[in-house]
């Protein structure tokens, strides 16, 4: 199931990267790409370091050695090309809704009407239309993870770096937003890195998925659905490879769990 | 129909003055006025204009202390927050204002800066700036790390993350340490006032007393709380207009 992608297409690029937390290694010499205008997955077990080389990627944390290229450039820290969906959505619960979308804008600068124009344009793609002068705790979850997502479309980065952004919300929303989801990566040309615990998931959404597996941190296994993805979103469940590769995947990670 | 809170609090201060209203007709001393001596007592100065008068001489040490302890304990606050090698420096000598016996300390004060405005200022300041300090450090301190994050990750600059992250998230806090050093300062004002030199509300105070002329003095205490809740109130006002949605707690907690 592994293909070669060409380099050009490689959107970005983690190369030969370590990092440790005093004495715990968290990530030891990984190297992985993620292509261009798909959605990677990293999945592994808790304590394999997926959050950790997402953060490297986003410029976030330091790796103690390492690169990572964007299109090919060596980046240090944080940013325009890449925006974050956090796990605990990160809302400013003193802010509105159009405020928390358009806080990014806000930060590079942009007028007021302008931002607040470009972020109304993002809440009604994520169906928060209306809300607009909401504040977060008057919002259910799904509904404020929608708010993080619609700031990290707002920006227009071409990296969109998803960290676990559906596990605090409940099953049925979850459902929702990977249907969501995957009609995002169709249409908006971004490259997508997601970090997920649940093999499901990442089975669903994901182009690619890289398997990480703990003590030390490495890539186990790149696997890349092939057959299903066209096939609508109603048939991906029961499709004969999505069960296989699911199998697969808990036959890999089973002896990694406590 | 009336708002309920408003009735709830109408009814509290009946019971509290129905309450001191009786104490005085008891009476448990002689030296406890009624409530409605006392308020006549109010009304007559009030009218007479000695009241203004005083807090003209009042109002000016609190005026000028409780804003130094804002600007400067808020600042002093932001930056213990900030840095903790500032917090070993300085964090130790506002705890030591906060718990020194401050009427102890009076005559120090006398003896290096006489018996005029610069004292009474440093009383209200000892009173008011340590719990603002302290209560802003540790706001600062608990400021949410998904939000720096978040900040740090859509490019935000130190100072934006000083003025549109910590500034608000510590928001309630400070607010909440603004409450008490306010309430302390006006507390300060008087006892400045009772143990430097008698002047505007402690004149009244000290003058009434040593007449015996009780009602003017309940009158005088009264009316410094009255107004320390006014200003209380205003100070509330404020943060909901300022940081409104703020006052929900974190939507992750």
């Amino acid at each position: 199931m592994r293909h070669a992608v060409p380099a050009d297409d490689i959107a970005v690029s983690v190369r030969n990267v370590s990092k440790t937390y005093g004495d715990v290694q968290a990530l030891k010499d990984l190297t992985l790409d993620f292509p261009r205008g798909q959605l990677t997955s990293l999945l592994g077990p808790s304590g394999c370091g997926k959050t950790t080389l997402l953060k490297i990627i986003a410029g976030l944390l330091p790796a103690n050695s390492g690169q990572i290229l964007v299109n090919g450039q060596t980046v240090a820290g944080p940013g325009p090309d890449r925006a974050f969906v956090f796990q605990d959505f990160a809302l400013l619960p003193w802010a509105t809704v159009i405020r928390n979308v358009a806080f990014g804008l806000e930060l590079r600068g942009l007028a007021r009407s302008e931002r607040e124009a470009i972020a109304e344009k993002y809440i009604r793609e994520v169906g928060l239309a209306g809300f607009e002068q909401k504040y977060p705790h008057q919002l259910s979850g799904g509904m404020r993870q929608r708010v993080g997502l619609a700031r990290a479309l707002s920006v227009n980065a071409q990296v969109l770096l998803l960290d676990e952004p559906f596990s605090a919300v409940d099953e049925q929303t979850r459902r929702k937003f990977q249907e969501d989801l995957l009609e995002l990566v169709k249409h908006e040309k971004k490259t997508f890195i997601f970090v997920t615990h649940s093999i499901e998931e990442a089975v669903y959404v994901s182009d690619q998925i890289a398997i990480l597996l703990p003590r030390p941190s490495r890539v186990h296994e790149i696997i890349r659905p092939s057959n299903f993805r066209d096939k609508g979103v109603d048939n991906i469940r029961r499709d004969p490879e999505y069960l296989d590769i699911v199998d697969g995947i808990w036959a890999s990670l089973r002896s990694y769990v406590e | 129909m009336i708002d309920r809170s408003l009735t709830l609090k109408l009814l509290s201060a009946a019971v509290v003055f129905g309450a001191w209203e009786i104490a005085g007709r008891v009476p448990i001393s002689y030296a406890f006025p009624t409530f409605l001596e006392s308020m006549s007592a109010l009304a007559r100065m009030t009218f007479d204009g000695s009241i203004f008068v005083a807090y003209g001489q009042t109002l000016s040490p609190l005026a000028i202390g409780v804003a130094i302890s804002a600007v400067v304990g808020i600042g002093m606050g932001l930056w213990i927050g900030l840095s903790a090698r500032f917090e070993w420096l300085f964090a130790p000598i506002f705890v030591v204002m906060q718990t020194a016996p401050l009427a102890a300390l009076i005559p120090i004060l006398v003896m290096v800066y006489g018996i005029g405005l610069t004292s009474k200022v440093f009383v209200v300041c000892i009173m008011a700036m340590p719990v603002i300090v302290l209560n802003t450090a540790a706001a600062v301190r608990n400021t949410p790390a998904s939000l720096k994050e978040m900040a740090t990750s859509y490019l935000a600059r130190d100072h934006e993350i000083l003025w549109k992250i910590i500034l608000p998230a510590a928001s309630p806090m400070i607010f909440a340490g603004l409450r008490l050093g306010v309430s302390a300062g006006f507390i300060g004002a008087i006892l400045s006032e009772l143990k430097i030199t008698p002047t505007g509300v402690g004149d009244i105070i000290t003058f009434s007393r040593s007449i015996a002329d009780y009602p003017s003095m309940y009158a005088a205490i009264f009316s410094i709380i009255l107004l320390a809740v006014l200003f209380l109130n205003l100070l509330g006002t404020l943060e909901n207009i300022l940081f409104k949605g703020n006052n929900r707690g974190y939507v992750t907690d």
